[in-house]
């Protein structure tokens, strides 16, 4: 049988997205097609809102809304100047803000270093950071890139940088277990490796 | 399908992994009894994954796999050594990241290559992890894998006119595999320039084993040159750019920088 166009590109976009195999995104078309109208509109609306309505803080690289220059946190009243939690990416920064149990600011470095697949310092959002920190009242920044080669690669290449600009460079990871993602890591499990952050050295 | 090929137990170098799927991880192994494969860590992102800190890169574990649908999959997993020092020197993860994509670019996925290359492997990740001349170490797992894998460089004889290489400066083609004569090499497009000492060094290496190409005393420019060569015969021969190099150089360079800063 041949499948109508409509539907095979559907099922082309799919077949895209991480972790979605060719199986799985004919399944999600056909459920779309045969299920309700008010799923297929309220998706196509969020969908085309999404790149449209959103944006890239400019202080901290994290998202929000597209009418933002700076992000809600950055602009929070109440958030502490003076410290910076580094996260790989925006997914880490609802799970730390989950916990409620940090309340400095937040640098996105969108993604880490990867040396076999290339991702080099200038892939990320590292001299940003530094920039940022220059002449600023920042005295600590933690570094909470995932515990991994490539979280330790990238918390090893940041920590001179950071600390020939004076400030304290704590490492959150050591609490948590190698391998692991901070996104999947529960509020407790988070909560101990802030208190428990050490002196990078 | 027997019971034995759906379950079977290896010993491996993780050379790395991807993230696939909600939490998943798919690793890219250099096994000893079947050569390079692929398996699927289930969970591998979750914090409390038991799995996870035994299948980092670079790390020697020990794994019970079993045949899924798509994927061969990881039951059990135990790191026999993590190769926890270099993983704390940027220039070592450098070398590490270079040794693994070497292997990873040159092979394919069960393609039962020369069963000497696992112990090469083995052996040049515990050397770096003992930070056992991290130069010779790479140079030298680099011209014996080239070798056992069928790309070995001629050194011996140009490979235009195939007249013995006499010890004097000589010129190497990465297209036609070799040393050139200077007398065919200098006006031939495509050749670079090489010395007699960095030949003498490749050649050495290439007949040597380990300890005694470690006595080798070579000099900063001569490394440079041996790796600069190299670097450039490998891409040539797997006919696309590796990742690693780029990752070197940049550490490097930041070492340089923070040694000539003053504190
Ligand atoms: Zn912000």
């Amino acid at each position: 049988m041949l499948i109508p166009e409509p539907v095979q590109k559907l099922i082309d976009g799919f077949s895209r997205l991480p972790g979605v195999g060719p199986k799985t995104a004919s399944r999600l078309t056909f459920y779309l097609l045969r299920g309700s109208e008010d799923l297929a509109d309220d998706l196509s609306e969020a969908l085309s809102s999404l790149k449209e309505n959103t944006g890239f803080c400019e202080q901290c690289f994290n998202i929000t809304t597209a009418d933002r220059k700076l992000c809600e946190i950055c602009t929070h009243p109440e958030r502490d100047q003076e410290i910076i939690c580094v996260v790989e990416e925006p997914l880490d920064v609802i799970a730390l803000e989950r916990t409620g149990g940090f309340h400095g600011l937040y640098h996105v470095l969108d993604g880490v270093l990867s040396p076999i697949e290339g991702v080099s310092p200038d892939d990320l959002k590292i001299k940003e950071l530094i920039d940022r920190i220059k002449g600023s009242e920042i005295k600590e920044i933690i570094l909470a890139t995932n515990p991994s080669m490539e979280g330790d690669a990238t918390a090893m290449f940041i920590r001179p940088q950071l600390e020939s600009e004076g400030v304290q460079v704590t490492r959150l990871a050591r609490g948590l277990p190698v391998g692991g993602d901070l996104e999947y890591a529960d509020q407790n499990t988070l909560l101990r490796a802030l208190a428990g952050r050490q002196n990078m050295g | 399908m027997s019971q034995r090929d759906r379950s079977f137990r290896v010993e491996a170098i993780v050379l790395k992994h991807t993230e696939f799927g909600e939490a998943d991880r798919i690793l890219s192994l250099y096994t000893r009894e079947r050569g390079k494969l692929r398996a699927m860590v289930k969970g591998a992102r979750k914090v409390r994954s038991r799995k996870a800190g035994h299948v980092e890169p670079f790390t020697l574990v020990t794994l019970q796999l079993a045949k899924g649908r798509n994927w061969y999959i990881v039951t059990q997993a135990e790191a026999k050594n993590t190769h926890q020092a270099l993983r704390e020197d940027l220039e070592s993860i450098g070398y590490a990241a270079y040794i693994a994509e070497l292997l990873d670019k040159f092979t394919y996925d069960e393609g039962h290559e020369h069963n000497a290359i696992y112990p090469l492997l083995v052996k040049t990740f515990d050397r770096l992890n003992r930070d056992i001349d991290p130069q010779i170490t790479v140079r030298y797992y680099e011209i014996q894998m080239l070798d056992l894998l069928g790309f070995r460089p001629e050194l011996q004889t140009c490979v235009v006119s195939d007249d013995e290489i006499i010890a004097q400066d000589q010129f190497f083609s990465v297209s036609l595999g070799g040393v050139v004569s200077p007398e065919h090499g200098k006006n031939l497009p495509g050749t670079t320039p090489i010395s007699v000492q960095a030949l003498k060094y490749l050649r050495f290496f290439q007949r040597s084993r380990f300890q005694d190409a470690l006595i080798a005393n070579i000099s900063p420019e001569i490394h440079r040159e041996l790796e600069v060569l190299m670097q450039h015969y490998v891409t040539y021969q797997l006919e696309r750019g590796l990742n690693s190099p780029a990752f070197l150089r940049r550490v490097r360079h930041q070492k340089e920088n923070a040694k000539n800063s003053p504190d």
